[in-house]
């Protein structure tokens, strides 16, 4: 780039940044703001009627106090969360508001000089009012690159993006050479998050040196793990972050075109996403003569149909083609014939957003976070069995014992940790002893689980591990493409083979022959949603096989959860007499009195609902299941 | 062109560069199993997962069809582990596959058959359970019948009939074990958009597709769609 270009990209940007950053002041002039987290998970708990409580009382009373959608904190066991800053306050954030609560704040501490401690999660800055956040345990573990703007700025306005120091990594790109910026991602370590981990910079170094124009960089956001939702809350919470990892991919890989993959499923990531780029490309962020350079580069959001199988690069490169989304053999690779039979980059959502804090901050910057091999942080969507379920984004080589027990503050209700499920369907489910495991790729991969793209789902003693592998099985099996033998047809198998053993039925050698047909699986599948759909199998075989041989065995399922092989009773010695909770309670009559009042349940027409469980005061605690169903007393 | 020199199975072999493993291969009449590989069709379907093949050096067999013959290579078609590999699959196509030889017109020009025995396959399997899909066999078509629980879905009828782009009338439908070879929204095979010229019969391995007057002196053509 010439010296003249350079410094009318740096004019350029000056300006725009001079203009967000004036408008961001402007917002917390002498004034109180109100901040309501309305990504997905905020919403569902109620986010919006929060939103126009704040709304209308504030129109109500003609207040000068901005009331501002942002994205998700991470926090989302609190949903909804709402942070007020105020003047001579520190910003401080509320938990589980609801509208009674909005209205209360706004009176209480708006209008007046209650902070209502009672509602109060934690204070964003340190202070001697409220607790604040960086005494809570969690704060010592997590390290926040890639989710520090999520639920501090309105990812509707590019200007907040901008004021917080956005869009100055695509400046300070354009000056250097694309050599120079694919040379600093190598040397950052930077690794793809998608859930492979393939060096980000030496993919980036493919696709530069390959021959062939148009070139492509796809952003992979179809993210479909049970129990992930990291690349949603990103694109919710902070879109612009992403599109300038793109756009700077572009720059340092000489692509033309970039293409958004999103899941339709994801109606919110698809809107806020859209109004970002539309955004970007009026400040001339985007499209042609990008900050007045040389440089053109477009952005097309492609919605995907929730096929899990177009997660994969060829199958999602053929979706965007207009064909069926199935995989092809690789090679050859995406960056030599990705799209359009052109050289493409594929990288997840996640991978794109490092890219703007690296560019800022140099290579070495991330690299002195995480561990040798895997550098950076890793970000989590803590889900299943555990108190503060959410978003974490800790450093690579954080122990998965510190993040569920210290991050996630633990399991809910003193039950004991039975395992952690990594990964999602291609990721593996972990025991107690793998808990001092640092989490990075390579120690992930090699106890059998795999980074994937970051869902942890944590199981109790009430989850049976057969059950999970059956449960991840159906998921595989019912999206896997059909295309080649191996997963189409294996999978099936092993699922049939799954489902005898939740019914106790099978017989012993079918583990063994299970396990054999789970490697065959793995080896002889096409892609990569057939080489990992056995994972969930033979982790649980590999720590957790004496589960197996108790339902086969016994007839038993040690976590009382699959259906046939457990039953209800009510012990005598504990039911109350003159309560009839569990008889009001079942839904098909099948529970009586006896004579002496003592409540019965006819084991022929149970349906092993568990209302009954439910329904029985916790002081009498009379109803329990017993596994296998023989154990019940007979009359 | 440049050329490569190999051996498979103790045979020195010379290919143009690019060539795969798997026509280098049946070019010179070693016979690796397969169903989907189509000659003329640049771009390997790879969806059979029945070529496995060793090549020393490596520790996990690969697809003849999908890697590129290299110069000095050393491959083993009959390599235990790839052939394992190979029957593995092939149990699991014949574990959903409607095993009637004496009454299938594909006896004795089966490809099914051949295959069974060149990898030590078996026909009838013990070690997988049977997963029939009992779905209703198309005879609207004045030529030939379509029998889609016989298919393999190895996609050849579906390239060969995609030729005729104008007029092309088979695809696929549907994912994982329900996929199936199909026409648009499902219509009778024999539609007037077909027009019968039965490529697709000569090139299906399994005679899921098959005249109704017998062979007529159309033998399967193998991978030379």
């Amino acid at each position: 780039m010439k010296a003249a270009e350079r410094a009318a990209v740096a004019d350029a940007f000056k300006e725009i940044k001079e203009r967000a950053e004036s408008r961001w002041r402007e917002l917390w002039h002498n004034k109180p703001v109100i901040m309501v987290g309305t990504a997905t998970c905020g919403r569902a708990a109620g986010a919006l009627e929060v939103l126009q409580t704040f709304r209308d009382e504030v129109k109500k009373r003609n207040l000068d106090c901005p009331v501002i959608e942002v994205g998700c904190m991470g926090h989302c066991y609190a949903e909804p969360l709402v942070i007020i800053s105020k003047p001579g306050y520190p910003p401080i954030c509320y938990g589980y508001v609801n509208p009674v609560i909005a209205e209360r704040l706004l009176k209480e501490f708006v209008l007046g000089d209650n902070p209502c401690p009672e509602f109060v999660i934690g204070a964003l800055e340190e202070n001697d009012i409220v607790p604040s956040f960086t005494d809570f345990p969690r704060a010592q573990y997590e390290q926040k690159i890639i989710l520090k703007n999520c639920g501090h700025t309105d990812p509707t306005e590019i200007d907040h993006y901008i004021a917080g120091g956005g869009y100055s990594a695509l400046a300070k790109a354009l000056e250097m050479t694309p050599e120079d910026i694919v040379d600093e991602v190598k040397k950052s370590g930077l690794r793809g998050r998608g859930g492979a981990g393939f060096p980000a910079g030496l993919k980036w170094e493919y696709c530069r040196n390959t021959r062939g124009r148009p070139k492509y960089i796809i952003c992979n956001a179809d993210e479909g793990d049970p129990g992930a939702f990291m690349d949603r809350s990103i694109l919710e919470s902070d879109p612009h972050s992403v599109i300038e990892g793109m756009i700077i991919a572009g720059y340092a890989t000489g692509a033309r075109y970039g293409y958004i993959y999103v899941r339709a499923e994801y109606p919110l990531a698809v809107e806020r996403t859209q109004i970002a780029l539309t955004q970007a490309k009026k400040f001339r962020l985007l499209g042609n003569h990008i900050l007045g350079s040389s440089f053109n580069f477009d952005i097309i959001l492609f919605q995907g149909s929730g096929a899990f199988v177009c997660g994969e690069a060829t199958a999602m490169a053929a979706s965007i083609e207009g064909k069926p989304g199935t995989p092809r053999a690789r090679p050859p690779r995406m960056t030599t014939e990705g799209l359009f039979g052109k050289p493409t980059v594929v990288n997840n959502v996640k991978t794109l957003a490092f890219v703007p804090p690296i560019i800022r901050n140099g290579a070495g910057w991330l690299k002195s976070t995480g561990t040798k091999e895997s550098s950076g942080t890793a970000v989590f969507a803590l889900a299943g069995k555990i108190v503060n379920t959410g978003l974490v984004e800790v450093p690579m080589g954080t122990t998965l014992r510190q993040i569920i027990y210290e991050v996630g503050s633990g399991i809910p209700g003193g039950k004991r940790f039975r395992a952690v499920q990594i990964g999602g369907p291609s990721g593996g489910c972990l025991p107690e002893p793998a808990l001092d495991l640092p989490v990075d790729f390579d120690s992930l991969r090699d106890a059998g689980a795999m980074m994937g793209s970051g869902g942890m789902v944590v199981l109790d003693e009430d989850d049976c591990m057969v059950e999970i592998a059956r449960y991840f099985l159906e998921f595989t099996q019912r999206e896997s493409c059909g295309k080649c033998t191996f997963c189409r047809l294996g999978t099936k198998q092993m699922l049939e083979v799954l489902n005898d053993f939740t019914l106790g039925q099978g017989k012993i050698e079918d583990i063994d022959s299970l396990e054999r047909l789970a490697e065959e699986v793995k080896a002889g599948s096409l892609c990569g949603l057939g080489q990992t759909a056995p994972n969930p199998i033979l982790t649980t075989l590999r720590y957790f096989r004496e589960e197996y041989e108790e339902h086969i065995l016994m007839g038993r399922c040690p976590a009382l959860m699959c259906r046939q092989l457990i039953a209800y009773y009510i012990l005598p010695d504990k039911c109350e007499r003159s309560c009839d909770a569990c008889v009001g309670s079942c839904t098909v009559e099948a529970i009586s009195a006896n004579k002496k009042r003592i409540k019965v349940i006819d084991q022929e027409k149970c349906v092993k609902c568990g209302t009954c469980l439910a329904a029985c005061p916790p002081q009498y605690n009379a109803v329990v299941k017993l596994s296998p169903p023989s154990e019940v007393p007979k009359k | 062109m440049k050329s490569v020199s190999l051996s498979i199975d103790g045979k020195k072999i010379t290919a143009k560069e690019g060539t795969k493993i798997l026509r280098a291969a049946l070019e010179n009449d070693i016979y690796i199993a397969n169903l989907c590989a189509i000659k003329d069709k640049a771009e390997p379907n790879a969806a059979c997962r029945l070529c496995f093949v060793e090549i020393e050096g490596e520790e996990e067999p690969v697809t003849a069809c999908t890697r590129e013959a290299t110069d000095g290579m050393v491959v083993n078609t009959r390599g235990e582990r790839a052939l394992e590999l190979a029957r593995t699959g092939f149990e699991l196509l014949m574990a959903s596959h409607p095993v009637d030889c004496a009454n299938c017109p594909a006896n004795g020009v089966c490809e099914l058959q051949k295959i069974a025995k060149h990898i030590g396959g078996k026909l009838k399997t013990k070690r997988f359970r049977q997963l029939l899909r009992e779905l209703p066999i198309d005879d609207s078509n004045p030529l030939f019948t379509y029998d889609p629980n016989k298919c393999v879905l190895c996609g050849r009828c579906v390239w060969v009939c995609r030729q005729r782009k104008e007029t092309a009338l088979l695809g696929f439908a549907h994912r994982g074990f329900k996929r199936v070879v199909t026409t648009f929204a499902g219509e009778p095979i024999g539609a007037e958009r077909c027009l019968d010229c039965s490529a697709c019969v000569e090139v299906c391995p399994t005679r899921a597709l098959a005249f109704k007057g017998g062979e007529k002196g159309l033998g399967y053509r193998g991978w030379v769609v």
